[in-house]
């Protein structure tokens, strides 16, 4: 709770929530998506991409053996190259974690589970806190939650805060990543607004999306709520970290968040602790996105394991 | 070229480490498959002539300060074959097919999309603006303004309802530095829909892309004198201006510049066009959407180097967020990049000529002078060529000379205001008229806020946006006429 | 034994002496004010001041006014006749001023739709552009046609939502004169028309040079006035309006106006 604004606070926050174009955020997210990024930086960028990469499976389909594999790929992404480091972290449903605290132990790879009647939120709130708790106890390091955005849309404003206020606290050590799922909120507005109710409810993160939704990610959208992030900053000095997930499949695009990140939040936001990109199919790009800078030569899928 | 593991593994350590700066490699646009010629003639005729003036003059790089080419110093005979040119082209010009006009500006406007590559990178060497400027605005807005203009061509009729626009003859029209290609775009696609024939005189800092220019109407088959470049400098431009047989001029540039021709054409009958200076107010109201107000502000006096007409030069922003917006604002000048105007990463490119550095420095000099504060952010100057950083002052007061004169260069004048009236009281302070911007996240506010600016193009919510379907020009001391939309054509045609 | 009429300056609504204390008598009998420069400055004054309220009354309004205007002089027609000489000449100018006066009434709320538009621009932007009056505008009554001449000319500025300091002919100042009585009870506010007599040689270069004049209309000059008035223009970057005399139409109007364009992003 030491992280969860009085009601002061946040009366003034949301007081002062302000409007976004849409148009101009748009087009600066274009201008910053044509940045040129090669050689040298490209390498920098698609080494970071990887260590803040959160590798993830979230099927209904999820089994075992194929966590297993992800998570062997989460720790050793190119087999017989320890250059290329381990991903930030694993994302599953609750009942895959026990599997991933079994094959990630003793690496630097982190659990997090998304929680919290994922994706739809639809759910009660005694409810959503139990399954948090549970995935904690159960190895978890981090929590994906979604907000009610029922409750978001219909002004509910308070009851989405306190139940992310209660789930925070549920977390005890675990961090908190906030979905906002960005895609159903209609407008940059209500995105920035709930990203700043997110952040004065005490999130360590805050989170595009589910990738159960479209439009998931988009490079706008991010640029909204890493404004969102500048400011809550600037008024609070809490730093909060950003989520981008969904839709994230190539390289290029990861390297257009890194971008934008770092153009709109600095050089501290360049850290596996304060930025991470969610993606199933990302991670194979970019290690042959790496292979190709390394050899000169365009790569084929079949030089990549799938797992 | 390949990077090796261990280098690779180096920059992974170097990430690991902490190291979060995300640092740029150079990504330059490349440049061998440019072809600038070492000395240039001028375009009479329909082809490339030696100059009568053995004068020639260096243009150069400005962000090198190498020589690109020379050109010709046009004097009078040359000024006057042009125009003679371009006179003997006009009945036939005239009176081809409308249609016909209209498919060589149709092909005009395809050529320069083929050649848009080239003509970016020549339109940047030249000048010192950014590539991703020069490729992502100046060539496709000029490659639009004639495919624009060309479907007019044999559509005057619905244009200018109960009339029968005809051609005034030779237009001569004289052009800036700031947006080389474009401007010329703007200047000829109008005139030659309208049937007239012209005779231009790019910037003699500028000359390269007109050239370039001059090669399309070639390939395009243009027939001889329809269009007519000749290079020069101001000397060649009175010369072009006052030739008796011009009878339209067509000028943008210096309102100071604008007087003297003004009044080197009173009583010739001759129409006129100015399009001149500029010291827009940029208006932030406090419930702007803060974010896109910032970027609008860098975009309204940073883009191209402030070297802009119509930039946003004096920020009013509203005395209750002057605070975090100028936080914001400086936060964004340090991410601005600034450099060799090739590599598409650059945001700042060179100041366009030593002359032009110098008065932004005097004038930069003079704001310290008065009492306002500077800003710069930490900005590495490359040792040779012309650069001046992006530069922000507050504590301004309206009397001071960096509120009031045009400094054409990326130099930002905070002033605040307190509520609407004032703020329309002060943007409106100024013999200039040409462009205004507003903030403001209420719609009311905005349409009231456009009404009472004296300004010809008022940008809301937005700035700097240009389309050749927009008509363009100033209120009071920014000139008169407008280029762009069908309001373009008038200053082209004769109604009577 | 009649009580005769002293004819006097119109600046900003008020019948006014010139301040110079001189007349002259253009038809040898008549005591007409010599205005001088000082009027000139007064009258631009007045007209600035009255500029924005002018402007920013409907279209509809100003109209209904510049109709008023018309219903007035029509009313006083033969008063107008024998100002200008009487009989069919002065008759048939007397109709042509009404017949401006009513034609360029029925522009005011017609000329935006007509010389406005609304721009495609490629991307997401609303973009219009509409005209407005350029401000203060001079008018130099031709000679020839002393009330019809300067109707043609007034009337498209006033339309447009211009205030306007006026010459009036110097051989035949008189209609000029008693049109701002017209004016004055055509419920024209006070500053957007006034109207001088004196002569043009003496004030034509101030009112040329003037930096606080937006527009100078020089259809009644001579070619050499307008070389002198083009040079002097050049100071402030004046608009020199020389559309023939016998102009009527939305064309002239807009040769009044300056075209603004207007963007705005589309967006939610």
């Amino acid at each position: 709770m030491a992280t969860a604004l009085t009601l002061t606070h946040l009366g003034s926050l949301m007081g002062g929530v302000r409007s976004v174009d849409e148009v101009g955020a748009g087009e600066r997210a274009a201008a910053l998506a044509k940045r040129s990024i090669k050689k040298s930086s490209k390498l920098w960028a698609l080494d970071l991409a990887i260590r803040c990469m959160d590798l993830t499976t979230l099927e209904g389909a999820d089994t075992p053996g194929k966590v297993a594999a992800m998570c062997a790929k989460a720790v050793r992404p190119m087999a017989g190259d320890p250059t290329i480091p381990s991903v930030a972290a694993v994302c599953v449903y609750p009942l895959r974690i026990a599997d991933c605290v079994e094959h990630l132990r003793g690496t630097t790879v982190r659990i997090a589970s998304v929680a919290t009647a994922f994706p739809s939120g639809q759910s009660f709130t005694s409810i959503k806190v139990a399954e948090t708790e549970q995935a904690v106890r159960a190895g978890a390091h981090e929590i994906d939650m979604v907000i009610d955005r029922g409750a978001f849309l219909a002004g509910d404003y308070q009851r989405v805060y306190n139940e992310i206020v209660a789930v925070k606290e549920a977390c005890g050590d675990a961090h908190l990543k906030v979905i906002l799922e960005t895609g159903e909120l209609g407008t940059y507005d209500a995105i920035r607004r709930a990203s700043i109710l997110a952040m004065a409810a005490g999130a360590d993160f805050i989170k595009t999306s589910t990738g159960k939704v479209q439009p998931a990610a988009t490079l706008p959208v991010s640029l909204v709520m890493m404004e969102a992030i500048r400011d809550f900053v600037r008024e609070t000095g809490r730093p909060v970290g950003f989520k981008a997930a969904g839709g994230i499949r190539t390289a290029k695009q990861a390297i257009s968040y890194l971008v934008v990140t770092y153009e709109t939040l600095g050089a501290d936001w360049m850290a596996p602790e304060r930025l991470r990109l969610g993606a199933s199919t990302l991670l194979n790009d970019v290690l042959m996105q790496i292979d190709k800078e390394r050899t000169g030569a365009y790569q084929s899928g079949d030089y990549f394991t799938i797992d | 070229m390949a990077i090796t593991k261990r280098e690779s593994a180096a920059l992974a350590k170097r990430a690991a480490e902490g190291g979060g700066v995300f640092e740029y490699a150079p990504a330059p646009e490349s440049i061998d498959h440019i072809k600038i010629q070492p000395r240039y003639g001028l375009f009479i005729g329909g082809r490339m002539v030696d100059g009568h003036s053995k004068k020639h003059f260096p243009t150069i790089n400005p962000a090198t300060e190498k020589k690109l080419a020379e050109v010709v110093e046009a004097d009078e005979v040359d000024v006057d074959r042009a125009v003679k040119a371009a006179g003997k082209a006009f009945d036939s010009w005239a009176h081809l097919a409308p249609s016909r006009r209209a498919r060589y500006l149709f092909r005009i406007s395809r050529l320069l999309q083929e050649r848009s590559r080239e003509l970016a990178v020549v339109e940047t060497m030249d000048g010192g603006k950014p590539i991703k400027e020069s490729r992502d605005v100046d060539i496709p807005l000029s490659a639009a303004h004639f495919f624009y203009y060309a479907g007019w061509a044999d559509k005057l009729e619905w244009a200018f309802p109960n009339r029968k626009p005809r051609p005034l003859g030779v237009a001569g029209q004289v052009i800036p530095w700031n947006f080389p290609l474009l401007m010329l775009a703007w200047k000829i696609a109008p005139a030659l829909a309208a049937g007239n024939t012209v005779v231009l005189k790019p910037a003699e800092t500028t000359p390269l892309s007109a050239m370039l220019f001059a090669e399309i109407c070639m390939q395009a088959e243009l027939p001889p004198g329809v269009v007519n470049i000749i290079t020069g400098a101001g000397k060649t431009g009175s010369l072009l201006v006052t030739h008796p047989d011009v009878k339209k001029v067509a000028f943008t540039g210096s309102t100071e510049v604008g007087k003297l021709i003004q009044r080197a054409i009173a009583g010739t009958g001759k129409r006129l066009t100015l399009e001149l200076g500029g010291k827009a107010a940029n208006i932030v109201f406090e419930d702007a959407p803060l974010d896109q107000a910032v970027e609008g502000i860098v975009n309204g006096i940073y883009f191209n180097q402030g070297h802009v007409c119509c930039a946003g030069s004096r920020l009013l922003v509203q005395e209750s967020i002057a605070e975090p917006l100028l936080e914001k604002l400086k936060r964004r000048l340090s991410t601005l990049r600034l450099g060799d105007p090739l590599d598409k990463n650059t945001d700042i490119g060179a100041i366009n000529s030593k002359a032009q550095l110098e008065k932004i420095q005097g004038l930069v000099e003079s704001g310290v002078e008065e009492g306002a504060e500077l800003y710069q952010p930490e900005c590495l100057l490359p040792e040779r060529g012309f650069w001046f950083p992006p530069t922000l002052f507050t504590n301004v007061a309206q009397s001071y000379r960096i509120a009031r004169e045009e400094i054409f260069g990326p130099v930002l004048s905070v002033l605040t205001f307190r509520t609407p009236n004032e703020a329309v009281e002060k943007a409106n302070n100024t013999p200039y008229g040409l462009s205004a911007g507003v903030w403001t996240d209420k719609g009311s506010r905005i349409l009231w806020m456009a009404e009472r600016m004296r300004a010809g193009v008022v940008w809301a919510n937005t700035f700097n946006r240009f389309d050749p379907t927009s008509p363009f020009g100033g209120y009071k001391e920014s000139g008169f006429g407008r280029e762009g939309g069908v309001h373009g054509l008038l200053p082209y045609v004769e109604l009577n | 034994m009649d009580v005769r009429k002293t004819y006097k300056l119109f600046v900003n609504g008020e019948f006014v002496r010139s301040e110079s204390g001189r007349a002259y008598r253009p038809d040898g009998k008549v005591n007409v004010p010599r205005g001088s420069r000082k009027d000139m400055r007064d009258a631009v004054r007045a007209a600035r001041t009255a500029f924005p309220g002018w402007a920013a009354r409907t279209a509809m309004n100003r109209g209904q006014i510049l109709y008023r205007a018309a219903e007035m002089l029509d009313s006083r027609a033969s008063q107008f006749v024998d100002l200008l000489g009487g009989g069919a000449r002065a008759r048939r100018e007397l109709d042509q001023a009404v017949e401006t006066l009513v034609w360029y009434a029925g522009w005011t709320d017609k000329l935006s739709q007509v010389t406005g538009t609304v721009n495609p621009v490629a991307g997401s932007y609303f973009n219009f552009t509409i005209p407005e009056p350029t401000g203060v505008v001079a008018i130099i009554a031709p000679e020839e046609a002393p009330l019809a001449g300067l109707v043609r000319r007034l009337a498209p500025a006033l339309c447009g939502g211009n205030v306007v300091v006026a010459l009036a002919a110097e051989s035949h100042p008189l209609a000029a004169l008693t049109l701002a009585e017209v004016m004055a009870t055509s419920d024209v506010p006070a500053g957007v028309v006034n109207i001088l007599s004196g002569q043009r040689k003496e004030l034509l270069p101030w009112l040329a040079s003037h930096m606080d004049i937006n527009a100078i209309d020089a259809a009644g000059c001579t070619s050499d006035e307008i070389k002198a008035i083009e040079e002097s223009a050049a100071g402030n970057v004046k608009r020199v309006i020389k559309i023939t005399e016998e102009e009527r139409s939305p064309y002239l109007i807009a040769a009044f106006m300056e075209m603004k364009t207007v963007w705005h992003p589309i967006g939610v």
